[in-house]
């Protein structure tokens, strides 16, 4: 297992040096941006008087490097450092709503993966027939349709008109399983139709490209019941490629469903960092993209493992 | 609060403005000189009196739950005083604090933490503390509390929104037991109105850390999270007897106007502030639901720089006065949600509104006269709005046919909400601004008219507007004053470098059932403090 653990140890370095490209990037990219924190938050009310002083506050008045590396060395030591507009420990504000975009992105995936896996499965079993062919349009659809339409037309339908279920997803909310069913439904349903069609489409691919390969015509010729055949021949093959695609779609699933979270006032970290964004708050921003950034490479190496330790060829090196 | 009938025989300004004096514990005598006033006969006005006295006089219920969503919540929410700034903080800080004022329909000063305050040159002047009035955590209100709360507003350190206003204050001090005394710099006749503003809402003295929101307010803080919600309850020892009506408030922030109104509709919130006039009908048409609607001095101005090309040209600006076509503008644009403005930011319901100036017309002939005259021939003019500045790209759009049709060269430049204020409102030489109300008129003429005003957006100078504005703060004699405010409101109507083309009504939305909002025109959710009002309808 000697070539995996190095590869491990190799991406997790890639890694690092990834996420220290990237706050150096996001860092220049919030400079540039038009005003900074403390002309955000006083707005029409700034008197020059009263922006020195709020920009010695916040420290705004230090030279940009000097900021950065005061912020860096804040992070290596686990302290992000406190919030510039609400003077809150960043930590305590991600802390707040971390773990409700963790439990969204979850129950998310835990109903999207499976059913994308089976879906793409099928359509590639039956690539050409008429079960193909409904599930490819109706991914296409799915795909093209954005999701705050899919979001809006829900509640108009499930909430507005049938009175089924709450148009707001307060997550304090979840006292009971019911409860939680009935604040998590519409969400997970909108993420559902953007994910489930785009892991679907990308399953049948790699599968479909399998199934053509001349050692399944071989396999097939040789007798092998169909079932075994997709199963222990063609998708170790196909895992690969379609690891990499769920670890994209729930990579989308943490930082992504910002609409989601606006329209069903869902207390998840996009919407936090959205508001980072448009109030400068540079340590928060800074913090959210660190976290997004380092969820998306720890799942692309999850899935590149799980490719090569499903595929015996690549599992040994030769 | 409405009533169809009500609507039908005076109109939906007239019935508002009858049940709002009802509300308020106006007399069948008060309604019947209103009624009279407006030029009712005499039995026409009894039957009207006793329908409205009859829609009024529902008896308020204690107890319930209030579930409301205002349109602006960020991680900048904060409960100091000083830093309030989006209408959650407002809403908030009406529900936890009280000011030594309070603003009544017609934004006058009325006592609230202060039972008395008078002055003799309107330049020192006492305010008489109400007794027996409690913080939250229990501490009797006392003198130093005021001197506190009004004081840390000129320490450039506490970064107070409101430190061009605190700093017209020369000292505040106890004067006597339960008494303060407040010396201006120069005379104010509006300080009782300036004190009653959000900023200076009283707090216990010392304060530093505000996130336990301790006021003397009708609720106490039960759960404040930044952006999300905030949860208040019932203050059981508040001060104005038989106040409030509500067990428990929760506050949200929702930016989608969609999913707010879609959340009231299907019950999840029971009132959601700033409507789109686009969703008026959709509310109106639901089984259950109102639009609570308030005329506000609220509006969005075009901004002419005169010190740089075009508006240096006082012909274009002129002109571009005389192009809009203002009560078509109020139905197009605002859907009826608006009342006509005269290039002047002196709203109708306020005391000093000068109804004698000739309203500004559409009139082409005259602004092709002065365009001709300003010698721009077709170059190309930039206009710079924002769906911030309310309406500004709706209403740049309206102004385009109008100017196309003289052969002048407009271009709409639309710009992003996000950074607008500090990089373009008041730096682009001709672009929109947005000013909610102010609670008197001297504030929004000092805030954007004054030569030196940091948000004089059009960069107007007029060292004789500036005399006036000052001559009429210190006079004490009412129409003198008067005549002052008029002659500004002249003065910026013909020289001065904004186009006002509309005053915005603000537009909530609530379930019908409940009651008690009337009008307080600083701005939506009441002036923001319904929490105070409302009640459940059986």
């Amino acid at each position: 297992m000697s070539p995996l653990l190095r590869l491990i140890l190799q991406r997790l370095g890639l890694a690092l040096i990834s996420l220290l490209l990237v706050s150096v990037v996001v860092f220049l990219i919030t400079a540039v941006l038009p005003g900074d924190a403390a002309q955000e938050l006083l707005g029409q009310d700034a008197t020059p008087e009263t922006l020195a002083a709020l920009r010695t506050q916040m420290g705004l008045d230090q030279p940009l490097p000097l900021r950065y590396l005061h912020w860096l060395g804040g992070l290596v030591t686990g302290n992000p450092g406190r919030s510039l507009v609400s003077d809150a420990p960043v930590m305590e504000l991600i802390g707040n709503r971390l773990p409700n975009s963790l439990l969204l992105a979850a129950v998310t995936a835990v109903i999207a993966v499976p059913l994308a896996l089976l879906l793409g499965t099928l359509a590639a079993v039956f690539r050409g027939g008429w079960l193909d062919r409904l599930l490819n349009n109706g991914a296409v659809v799915l795909v093209s349709v954005p999701e705050f339409l899919i979001a809006t037309l829900a509640v108009l339908l499930l909430s507005v008109k049938l009175g089924w279920l709450p148009a707001l997803s307060y997550a304090s909310d979840i006292d009971s399983l019911s409860g939680a069913a009935r604040v998590f439904v519409m969400p997970v349903l909108t993420l559902c139709c953007v994910v489930v069609a785009q892991m679907m489409r990308m399953t049948r691919a790699a599968l479909a490209d399998q199934l053509d390969a001349p050692y399944i015509e071989m396999a097939r010729l040789k007798g092998v019941p169909p079932l075994r055949l997709v199963l222990r021949e063609a998708m170790p093959n196909a895992i690969g490629p379609i690891a990499n695609a769920v670890a994209l779609s729930t990579s989308y699933l943490l930082g992504g469903v910002i609409i989601v979270e606006t329209i069903f006032h869902y207390p998840g970290v996009a919407k936090l960092m959205v508001d980072g964004v448009s109030q400068r708050d540079m340590p928060l921003v800074q913090t959210c993209t660190m976290i997004f950034c380092a969820g998306y490479l720890l799942l692309v190496l999850i899935a590149d493992v799980i490719g090569i330790l499903a595929n015996p060829r690549l599992r040994h090196a030769r | 609060m409405s009533d169809p009938r009500l609507r039908d025989l005076l109109g939906t300004a007239d019935s508002g403005r009858v049940l709002d004096a009802l509300a308020r514990g106006a007399s069948r005598r008060d309604v019947l000189k209103m009624l009279a006033g407006a030029g009712m006969a005499l039995a026409a006005s009894h039957r009207i009196a006793a329908l409205a006295q009859g829609v009024a006089a529902a008896q308020p219920r204690y107890g319930g739950r209030v579930r409301v969503a205002s349109a602006a919540s960020s991680i900048a929410d904060t409960l100091d005083p000083a830093r309030l700034s989006n209408q959650t903080d407002y809403a908030r800080s009406r529900m936890l604090y009280n000011c030594l004022t309070s603003f009544d329909a017609s934004l006058a000063p009325q006592p609230a933490l202060a039972e008395r305050f008078d002055s003799d040159d309107a330049k020192r002047w006492t305010f008489k503390l109400r007794g027996g009035v409690h913080f939250h955590d229990g501490r009797a209100l006392r003198a130093e509390d005021v001197v506190f709360s009004l004081m840390r507003h000129k320490d450039p350190a506490t970064i107070s929104r409101a430190k061009v206003l605190a700093d017209q204050i020369d000292s505040v001090r106890a004067s006597a037991p339960g008494e303060v005394e407040v010396l201006l710099h120069q005379s104010n006749a509006d300080l009782p109105a300036t004190l009653a503003t959000f900023p200076f809402a009283i707090v216990p003295a010392g304060t530093r850390d505000f996130n336990s929101g301790i006021g003397t307010g009708p609720f106490k803080l039960k759960e404040f999270k930044r952006g999300l919600r905030s949860i208040v309850v019932r203050n059981r020892d508040y001060w104005r007897e038989g106040r409030p009506y509500v067990d428990e408030v929760e506050l949200a922030g929702l930016g989608d106007e969609g999913a707010r109104v879609n959340a009231l509709l299907s019950g999840d919130l029971d009132l959601v502030a700033a409507l789109d006039p686009r969703s008026v009908r959709r509310v109106e048409g639901a089984p259950g639901f109102a639009v609570f609607r308030q005329s506000s001095g609220q509006y969005s101005d075009l901004a002419m720089r005169q010190d740089m090309a075009p508006g240096s040209n006082a012909d274009f600006v002129i002109a571009i006065k005389l192009l809009f076509d203002r009560a078509r503008i109020a139905e197009s644009v605002a859907l009826g949600n608006a009342i006509v403005a005269n290039d002047q930011p002196i709203h109708p319901s306020n005391r000093f509104y000068f109804a004698g100036l000739p309203q500004r017309e559409l009139d082409l002939d005259k602004a092709r006269y002065h365009f001709e005259r300003s010698d721009l021939g077709n170059t190309p003019i930039p206009v710079v709005a924002s769906p911030v500045a309310n309406l500004s790209v709706e209403m740049t759009l309206a102004l385009q046919q109008s100017a196309n049709r003289i052969g002048m060269n407009l271009q709409l430049q639309r710009m992003p909400p996000d950074g607008y204020w500090s990089h373009y409102w008041g730096k682009s030489a001709v672009g929109w601004g947005n000013v909610n109300p102010r609670p008197n008129a001297d504030a929004v003429l000092t805030e954007f008219f004054e030569s030196r005003a940091v948000n004089n957006d059009a960069h107007w100078k007029d060292p004789q507007f500036d005399q006036l504005l000052v001559a009429a703060r210190s006079e004490v004699d009412e129409s003198k004053r008067k005549a002052m405010y008029a002659d500004m409101q002249m003065m910026i109507h013909e020289k001065g470098g904004v186009a006002i083309p509309l005053f915005l009504s603000s537009l909530d939305a609530h379930n019908a059932r409940l009651k008690g909002l009337s009008t307080i025109p600083v701005g939506g959710l009441m002036g923001y403090e319904f929490a105070e009002h409302v009640w459940w309808d059986a």
